[in-house]
């Protein structure tokens, strides 16, 4: 019985996780479409730049969202924008770019795993529930905060919406949609870098660390509803607890196995997810 | 048409190896012997290969450096295995029909294993395989200078009986190795009166411990025998000790572990848990003295030296020494004068058994210290006859029979 009720917060912090590694992809995947398969090595490259910056595992924070958009930036700058409206083309695009970071990590840190060592204020923690998992759930939540007010309340933010609602209504409203592009990019990207740092804690820190996750970030905004920051929510925190208790009852192979076969369930009744955008303009 | 004319490329190769290879089969007009590396040099499996390759190529090069084997230097012909099975098969093949080459030395997964097996089986070729697996495999053309369960997996477990631990917790990933290792500790169990209290598996790459970590948290076990592999131990010893479990009260005794994996995992996070192999760097022999000087000299002071690297740089060694017993490097008289050839190496005595062509080998169990190096605290006083089909334990009769 113990360990059943240990399960609960335990699915709730594997959702914290889950969340942190899609709330980029709902600005990248979902509001912009673009299939981002780098956007697992940008999460890597928050990790690094936390074993870069040892002991200033708060400021890392800050800065792998600079580094990780930047790169974000770059590659959309680059690269991205001359294939939106090609969804396949860009998924291979992104796909050989993840392949690039991947070695270019290789090459700068080695292939073996490396070591961020966890602030000692995050050691200990209440019952089965760590305080770095707590830390990652209160982060998951601030980010999630963060971007609804950036959303809601900024003028970039509501330009951002008014882009992804209807873009061509949009740039004859004189919205440059080019810019507003790239600041998704950035911010997506960012959110990804964040992620990394915070993965530091209880995952290994090596150049393959993108791929662990990449399939879970995209499974959350598919099941959420492309660009729903609601959905991202919900979709994680139910995704979570469906892994918790799945395991709990089988193991880890077949509990991958129940999540999947949950999602593909449910996008046979509702292929849009738990929520969509309602608008007027023609797709 | 095609076939024609592959038939026709093979003969024209044959032929013209044939030609060439006067100089490396041994006939004395002295000049070179070609032998194959064959490791990743590229994909996941890369971060450990490496590695291996390196410890291989310092035993050629000081090898060459004493005068060579049979008044021959030593060429390496080093190919990449790419992590990917068939590209092993393939590469297998390419050092041994085109290249000539007298021995290769290669592979780190079972899987890579499996796939080259049957080329050098075909070819009556020989492939030193360095790396401790599951057992239950005598190939007449492997030599195996890693470790076969009995000489890991069985001396952890007695290890752990003598600790006075009752109650243990299986926690592996989900392919052939933790699978048939664990099969092998639930039959010593029950012949040992110990309880298996937990089995768990988890997918290779799996990052997200906390369930398992609680049903071992509730299960309460003695100790966890990890056969983890890569980079989930770095996750699940994360997880394991920010619940809050710790190594004086439930040790986890790890066989995939060594000192290359420590610094990745966190010297803090694992540092007091033991480990189950027959070489650590800080092993003391004047031969491991040697090859860790020679080691860092040659790649660097801050690399470390672990098990599959020293069982690599045993395998060019032994070798070596079985060619200049048999005079040439003719494959069958090489197995042949292999057999009982006996080397002082960095992990002790390690003798050839001419059976089944595993290693003699000395099991030691060491303690993971904080500066990320690992202290023996147990061995098996004397090296242990390979068995790699456990004959010689009744109570693991049922195991080898499928």
């Amino acid at each position: 019985m113990e360990a059943f009720v240990n399960q609960l917060p335990i699915g709730l912090s594997i959702g914290a996780v889950l969340l942190l590694i899609a709330l980029g992809l709902t600005f990248t995947f979902g509001q912009m479409g673009v299939i981002n398969m780098a956007h697992g090595e940008f999460i890597m490259a928050g990790a690094y730049t936390a074993f870069l910056l040892p002991g200033l595992f708060v400021p890392s924070l800050v800065v792998a969202f600079f580094v990780a958009g930047a790169m974000g930036l770059v590659l959309e700058r680059l690269a991205i924008r001359h294939f939106y409206g090609r969804p396949l083309d860009t998924l291979l695009l992104t796909w050989g770019v993840s392949l690039v970071l991947q070695q270019l990590a290789r090459d700068l840190f080695g292939a073996p795993n490396v070591q961020v060592k966890a602030p000692d204020w995050l050691a200990g923690g209440i019952g089965i529930l760590p305080y770095n998992r707590l830390f990652i759930m209160g982060l998951a939540i601030a980010s999630v905060v963060g971007v609804w007010l950036y959303l809601v309340r900024t003028k970039h933010g509501r330009r951002m919406r008014a882009v992804m609602q209807n873009r061509r209504l949009a740039a004859t409203s004189g919205i440059d949609t080019g810019r507003v592009d790239m600041l998704t990019f950035f911010i997506g990207s960012g959110l990804a870098g964040i992620a990394g740092v915070a993965l530091t804690l209880v995952g290994p820190v090596g150049p393959s660390l993108g791929t662990y996750y990449i399939v879970d970030a995209f499974l959350v905004v598919v099941a959420g509803g492309l660009g729903q920051l609601r959905g991202a929510v919900l979709a994680a925190a139910g995704l979570g607890l469906l892994n918790s208790y799945a395991e709990f009852w089988s193991d880890a192979s077949l509990a991958k196995v129940i999540v999947f076969a949950a999602v593909i369930a449910f996008l046979q009744f509702r292929p849009q997810g738990l929520f969509t955008v309602r608008s007027r303009a023609l797709s | 048409m095609r076939l024609s004319n592959a038939l026709l490329a093979t003969a024209l190769m044959v032929a013209a190896a044939g030609c060439g290879s006067t100089g490396s089969t041994g006939s004395a007009e002295g000049g070179d012997i070609k032998v194959g590396i064959l490791h990743s040099l590229s994909g996941t499996m890369a971060i450990s290969e490496v590695t291996v390759r390196d410890a291989e190529l310092l035993a050629i090069e000081e090898i060459n450096a004493a005068g060579g084997v049979l008044g021959k230097k030593l060429v390496p012909v080093v190919e990449d295995g790419a992590s990917d099975w068939p590209t092993f098969a393939e590469k297998a093949t390419k050092l041994i029909r085109q290249d000539k080459v007298a021995t290769v030395f290669g592979g780190w997964t079972s899987a890579s294993r499996k796939a080259m097996l049957p080329v050098f089986e075909r070819n009556k070729a020989l492939l030193w395989y360095p790396v401790q697996y599951e057992g239950l495999e005598a190939s007449p053309y492997i030599f195996y200078t890693g470790a076969t369960t009995n000489q890991q997996i069985i001396p952890g477990l007695d290890y752990l009986k003598e600790q006075g631990k009752k109650k243990i917790f299986l926690v592996g990933s989900d392919y052939v190795f933790p699978r048939t290792a664990n099969k092998i500790i639930k039959a010593y169990a029950t012949a040992n009166g110990m309880e298996v209290l937990g089995e768990e598996y988890t997918p290779l790459g799996h990052t997200e411990y906390s369930t398992l970590v609680n049903k071992v948290a509730q299960a309460k076990p003695d100790a966890v025998f990890n056969t983890l592999n890569g980079d989930s131990n770095v996750a699940f010893f994360k997880q394991f000790k920010s619940a809050g479990l710790t190594a004086e009260a439930m040790p986890v005794l790890s066989v995939s572990v060594a000192e290359e994996e420590v610094t990745g995992i966190g010297v803090d996070n694992i540092a007091g848990h033991p480990v189950a192999w027959n070489y650590y760097q800080t092993t003391a022999t004047p031969a491991n003295d040697k090859f860790v000087a020679a080691f860092k000299a040659k790649y660097g002071a801050q690399k470390v030296t672990s098990d599959p690297m020293e069982a690599g740089y045993n395998a060019v060694y032994l070798w070596a020494e079985a060619v200049k017993k048999a005079g040439t490097t003719e494959v069958e008289a090489v197995k042949k004068a292999a057999g009982g050839i006996a080397l002082e190496r960095p992990e002790g005595l390690v003798t050839i058994d001419g059976e089944n062509q595993h290693m003699y080998k000395t099991a030691r169990i060491g303690i993971i210290q904080t500066d990320g190096l690992i202290k023996e605290v147990w061995n098996s006083g004397q090296p242990i006859k390979p068995d790699p089909y456990l004959k010689g334990y009744p109570w693991a009769s049922g195991l080898t029979a499928g």
